[in-house]
């Protein structure tokens, strides 16, 4: 199956790809795409709710759709743009040609792919999951929801969730055991270091969820008794199960936009970061203790006082390294030269809407007080603010940081600047006002709510810039598709940035680095400028050799080889999925595929088709 | 090819270990929930009723002596030893076959005497806990006795001894999970 | 190769013009004074931010404290940040900035301020959690079960031989200690101004206690996702002064009456001869059903279908004319009934006070 994927371009070239260059695109574009999606259900959700009363929806509609809001902005989009960038930024910054399982990588891909397919085929066959995107047994068990729509939810994340395993796995050796000579883990980038601590969370908290799905499935399937009180149950397992991945999934998120930013903020200040070790370990801590507070999401459930104390102290603590985190960015800016590109732009907009998101976090990581914003829209505005100010705004970020080095052209920055000013404008229209009618009594999750509440206006303005929002990707695409047109050429290095992925052309070639990079410091590329923290004798001339990547390799590079074989497990575990709807044949034909495609893999050569 | 790693690990072995942190989370959940319904089930048969502990005990010797074979047949693809490599790997593999032949038994003896999947609390928690580490053996001995075929086509050496130390990862941490699994659900009942 | 080009290389941008950019920040204050004053007046019957019962202020007042040390630390960050915005902006010809590894002195400042904040905060709060989270230590508390069921509250006052749905009323003064199951799947018990929420766990009885400090009608719904109708299941807390409550309790523990008037009269055969009574209860009488509300004293009560209508006898004909238009999903069949039988059982049901 040895075929050239470097200069191909056809569809074969795309569905055999082993590039994380190329798989990084993939996901960005799908996940974008179900960004998009679940960004029209929310647009739908707000018109429901523009005004009391309204029945613009009706109400099983209405629940089906922020069930798929959620589900499909956490799954869907939010992870595989994050993984879009680890794919892309993570072998350029630790100066590696690819990840370390190129094949696992694409794999990791077609899964994913196939779990957002398969839970929209829900769509058109009228059979939307309804029970939120937290699925709460026993509402989501098959006497209260007996038709297939929860099944979609359990399957499509069963699937997905082996395919953020295997990335995680992926970029857990790839950081560890890929890096350049000199680049030690006290060198590496912040997004690196992101990446890295993200990777371990995906392995750590996808099992749990994972367990959880099977308990569900099994429940609704064969008819165990899991979550079933008459059995002597606890149906509240399955909110342990579930936040116990739940809280660290937050982190999922936000995390490598942390990284994003704290490789932003210095290239756009002309200075390195602040503090680089406490910023790392600041995450690392914010991981760790992201296992330890999965109750805060449950506080009015009655566990007693002493579990509840114990789960709000440790929510609290971390209040602290994310502080850190925020007042060594600003650290990092003082006295610096800052320029507003838009990249920059979005990183600092991240730093303030992200501190409004963490500090009304703060005002629920208080248990009693949470009694009155649990479920309300309060926690909606708070989670909004940490995922479009967070993660949303990194991840804008980081798109307008490295596009120039993937595609080689430049973004229009009037335009760009236009999409974050309405994008920030929305965000505020859109959810500050949700602060307000949480607090006023609307809680979350109600198609509809009554007028003489008070919570008209609030509504009403959440719906005006819901609107808005709609509009912040005008600009984005119009710049997308002038880019497309007549964009700049990018050079290598249009930000004069720091890190290693700005050694090369851009766009970079298929096998990344001509030359492997020596490197002797963190920041190589401004070596001239920065004094080391301890200088050594013949550290001259220093940074990263080469400075700048040749336009050929010295020497022949090998480079992996394309392969059918990760599509085929990936339809194989598709087919077992579309079986598990009820079909035993399906299940066991797809069980087929799938060892056909293990086996053909493993005795695959994975190296050495093409030498360039 | 692939070079030197920047931790000195081979990268499928660091792969294996982590992938070992990711399952311990995976069976440490299944666990919990083994434990915490423990002694909650309302409906008979209860896990006294049922459980034949010597005969389990039996099934998981076989197990344990399966990870000594495993080990065997290291030391011997590390030495080039292909024939002694055959030997300790089909042993390995027959014995894994062995204790899956003894979990199916009790699992039809379980449903003949009245403890279906759907029976019960103590149902729902023993068999899928116990059926998803089976169903890891049975990954393991599949993945061996691909290797035993390797081997008896003469295409196994000391060049993949790596190849066969991460699959004996991954089987050593099966039979431990088991030797977990046999205390808390056998002997503590 | 020449690495310098690239490390000055500067692309035009854009600006959008200052004034705009004013404009819109300009605009978000103005947005956000307009918010706040609308927080703070009108009626907001089921706001956390009016508590009227002890319980509902000890969140109100943490609530107060940990929301201004937030804006303090909100102030103080948005404040460095505009400074750092306008001093630090990148001037033409400026050279590069003299580059700092970090601080310890900063580091630690800035990790024990949050640090020493997050003390101030969690004093008070171990202290409330300690109150709130455990059952009332009052012996004179007036329990009341309340039973979570798609999608109304049954309330069952144990010591008055009560059973009502989706209103409860209670003493003014007097702590009420509640008892709260589920007979279906999780729900939460709100009704913001008297307490915090409490859900409803299958399997699990949870308490939650409050003693109204005024009379009133307060209102709460379901917090915890429960189904279609999730929206549509409210509930009123009617807080009377002791007297008027001693009334309540004693014409809603006795048996319903006899309807005097024809109309009545014949809608109870009505009732009686449909699917009504396998479902319902009138104490008093053969309809002894369980699976909804108990309507011994329906007449009483201000609204119909937790919440969704006033209990006018235009609303309750509408309500048994199309239940599943005005609840969409509700558990109640729509029952083939004429005009004259609707007007009978509206009539029947009115009587029942």
């Amino acid at each position: 199956m040895a075929m050239t994927d470097a200069h191909s371009t056809g569809i074969g070239s795309w569905l055999t790809t082993v590039d994380h260059k190329r798989i990084a695109i993939m996901y960005f574009v799908v996940g974008f795409a179900f960004l998009l999606i679940a960004g029209v259900e929310g647009q739908l959700i707000r018109l429901q709710l523009a005004a009391p009363e309204r029945s613009f929806l009706d109400p099983d509609l209405y629940n089906q759709l922020f069930t798929m809001h959620g589900t499909t902005m956490v799954f869907f989009a939010g992870m595989p743009l994050v993984v879009a960038f680890f794919n892309f930024v993570v072998p350029l910054q630790i100066g590696a040609r690819d990840v370390a399982f190129p094949r696992l990588n694409a794999f990791s891909f077609w899964v994913f792919l196939f779990g957002g397919l398969f839970l929209y085929a829900s769509v058109p066959l009228r059979v939307m999951p309804d029970g939120g995107w937290f699925a709460y047994m026993p509402l989501t068990n098959a006497e209260y929801s007996p038709g297939p729509g929860i099944d979609f939810y359990v399957l499509s994340l069963l699937i997905s969730g082996v395919g953020s395993i295997a990335g995680g796995l992926n970029f857990l050796v790839t950081i560890l055991n890929m890096r350049a000579p000199g680049m030690t883990f006290m060198r590496m980038p912040l997004f690196t270091w992101m990446a890295l601590i993200v990777s371990a969370l995906i392995l750590l908290a996808f099992p749990p969820f994972t367990v959880g799905l099977i308990f569900m499935l099994f429940d609704r399937r064969f008819g165990t008794h899991f979550f079933d009180a008459a059995a002597g149950a606890d149906p509240v397992l399955w909110q342990h199960l579930f936040w116990v991945f739940g809280h660290p999934e937050v982190y999922i998120l936000i995390l490598p936009a942390f990284g994003i930013v704290s490789d932003v903020i210095p290239t756009f200040s002309r200075k390195i970061l602040f503090g680089y070790p406490v910023v790392v370990f600041s995450g690392v801590l914010i991981a760790f203790l992201g296992f330890g507070v999965w109750v805060h999401h449950m506080f009015s459930v009655g566990l007693g006082p002493v579990v509840n104390a114990v789960f709000g102290g440790a929510t609290m603590l971390i209040a602290i390294p994310t502080g850190i985190k925020i007042f060594n960015w600003i650290a990092t800016m003082w006295g610096g030269r800052l320029r507003f590109r838009t990249a920059m732009l979005f990183a600092v907009g991240l730093v303030a809407t992200f501190t409004i998101g963490g500090l009304s976090g703060v005002m629920h990581s208080s248990p009693p007080a949470d009694l009155q914003q649990t479920d309300t829209y309060f926690v909606v505005a708070h989670f909004h603010y940490v995922l479009i100010g967070g993660t949303v705004f990194g991840l804008f970020c980081g798109f307008y940081y490295w596009f120039p080095k993937a595609t080689g052209r430049m973004l229009h920055e009037g335009l760009g600047k236009a999409h974050f000013w309405l994008s920030f404008i929305a965000l505020n229209v859109t959810f500050f006002p949700m602060h307000f009618s949480g607090l006023l009594g609307m809680p979350r999750r109600t198609y509809t709510y009554a007028e003489g509440l008070g919570l008209d206006v609030f509504n009403l303005i959440s719906t005006a810039g819901a609107f808005i929002f709609t509009l912040s990707f005008v600009p984005l695409v119009w710049n997308l598709w002038r880019a497309w047109r007549r964009g700049e050429a990018a050079g290598h290095n249009p930000w004069d940035a720091s890190t290693l992925e700005w050694t090369m052309a851009s766009p970079p070639p298929h096998y990344n680095f001509a030359e492997i990079p020596a490197v002797d410091r963190r920041d190589p590329l401004w070596h001239p400028y920065i004094e080391p923290e301890s200088r050594r004798e013949g550290d001259e001339p220093g940074g990263v050799v080469p400075r700048q990547q040749p336009e050929e390799p010295p020497e022949p590079v090998v480079m992996p080889n394309p392969s059918y074989w990760p599509l085929v497990l990936a339809v194989g575990m598709l087919l077992m999925t579309i079986g598990g709807l009820g079909s035993l044949g399906l299940t066991l034909f797809g069980l087929l595929v799938t060892a056909v495609g293990l086996f053909a893999w493993a005795f695959e050569p994975p190296f050495g088709g093409g030498v360039h | 090819m692939e070079g030197p790693t920047s931790t000195g690990i081979p990268n499928r072995k660091l792969a294996m270990w982590s992938f070992i942190g990711s399952e311990c989370m995976l069976f440490g959940t299944l666990i919990a929930t083994y434990m915490i319904y423990r002694g909650r089930n309302l409906v008979p048969p209860y896990p006294h009723d049922l459980l034949n502990i010597p005969f389990i005990t039996v099934t998981t010797f076989v197990l344990l002596m399966s990870s000594l074979m495993m080990v065997l047949a290291l030391a011997a693809v590390q030495r080039n030893d292909l024939r002694a490599t055959k030997l300790w790997l089909g042993m390995t593999a027959l014995f894994g076959l062995i204790f899956l032949g003894g979990q199916y038994y009790e699992f039809n003896h379980f449903v003949h005497e009245g403890l279906p999947l759907s029976r019960n609390l103590f149902s729902s928690t023993f068999f899928v806990l116990t059926g998803t580490h089976g169903a890891h053996v049975a990954g393991g001995v599949i993945w061996l006795s691909t290797l035993l075929v390797r081997a008896v086509q003469g295409k196994l050496d000391a060049r993949h001894a790596e190849t066969v130390e991460i699959a004996g990862l991954y089987w050593h941490f099966v039979d431990v999970v088991w030797i977990i699994l046999f205390t808390l659900i056998y002997l503590l009942v | 190769m020449d690495a310098e080009p690239y490390l000055n290389r500067d692309f035009p941008e854009t600006h959008i013009d200052t004034p705009l950019r004013r404009r819109a920040i300009a605009a978000l204050v103005l947005l956000l004074g307009v918010l706040i004053s609308q927080g703070c007046g009108g009626e907001y019957p089921q706001s956390a931010l009016h508590p009227s019962s002890d319980s509902a202020e000890i969140l109100d007042r943490l609530f107060d404290q940990i929301f201004w040390w937030a804006v303090g630390v909100f102030v103080v960050v948005a404040g460095m940040l505009i400074y750092v915005f306008v001093r630090f902006r990148e001037r033409p010809g400026d050279a590069r900035p003299k580059q700092v590894h970090g601080h310890l002195l900063l580091e630690v400042g800035w990790t024990l301020a949050p640090a020493l904040i997050l003390v101030a905060i969690a004093i008070p709060t171990i202290r409330a959690i300690f109150i709130i989270d455990r059952s009332t230590p009052d012996p004179e508390a007036l329990v009341v079960e309340v039973i979570g069921k798609q999608w109304w509250w049954e309330f069952r006052y144990p010591e008055l031989g009560i059973v009502t749905a989706n209103e409860a009323h209670v003493p003014l003064g007097r702590t009420v200690d509640l008892r709260l199951r589920s007979a279906d799947v999780m729900h939460s018990f709100w009704i913001p101004r008297l307490a915090g929420k409490r859900d409803l766990v299958p399997g699990i009885e949870n308490q939650l206690w409050f003693r109204p400090d005024s009379v009133g009608v307060f209102h709460g719904q379901c917090a915890e996702f429960c189904g279609t109708a999730h929206a549509l299941m409210g509930m009123r807390v009617i807080v009377d002064e002791p007297d008027d409550f001693e009334r309540w309790a004693r014409a809603n523990a006795a048996p319903a009456l006899t309807p005097g008037d024809a109309e009545a009269r014949a809608g109870q055969g009505v009732f009686m001869a449909n699917a009504c009574v396998s479902c319902h209860a009138v104490r008093g009488t053969q309809a002894m059903g369980q699976f909804g509300p108990d309507l011994t004293h329906f007449g009483s009560r201000l609204t119909i279908a937790s919440g969704v209508l006033e209990n006018t006898p235009a609303d309750l004909a509408r309500w048994l004319d199309s239940t599943q238009h005005v609840k969409p999903g509700n558990l109640m069949p729509e029952v083939e009934l004429s005009d004259a039988q609707v007007r009978q059982l509206v009539a029947y049901l009115g009587s029942l006070r």
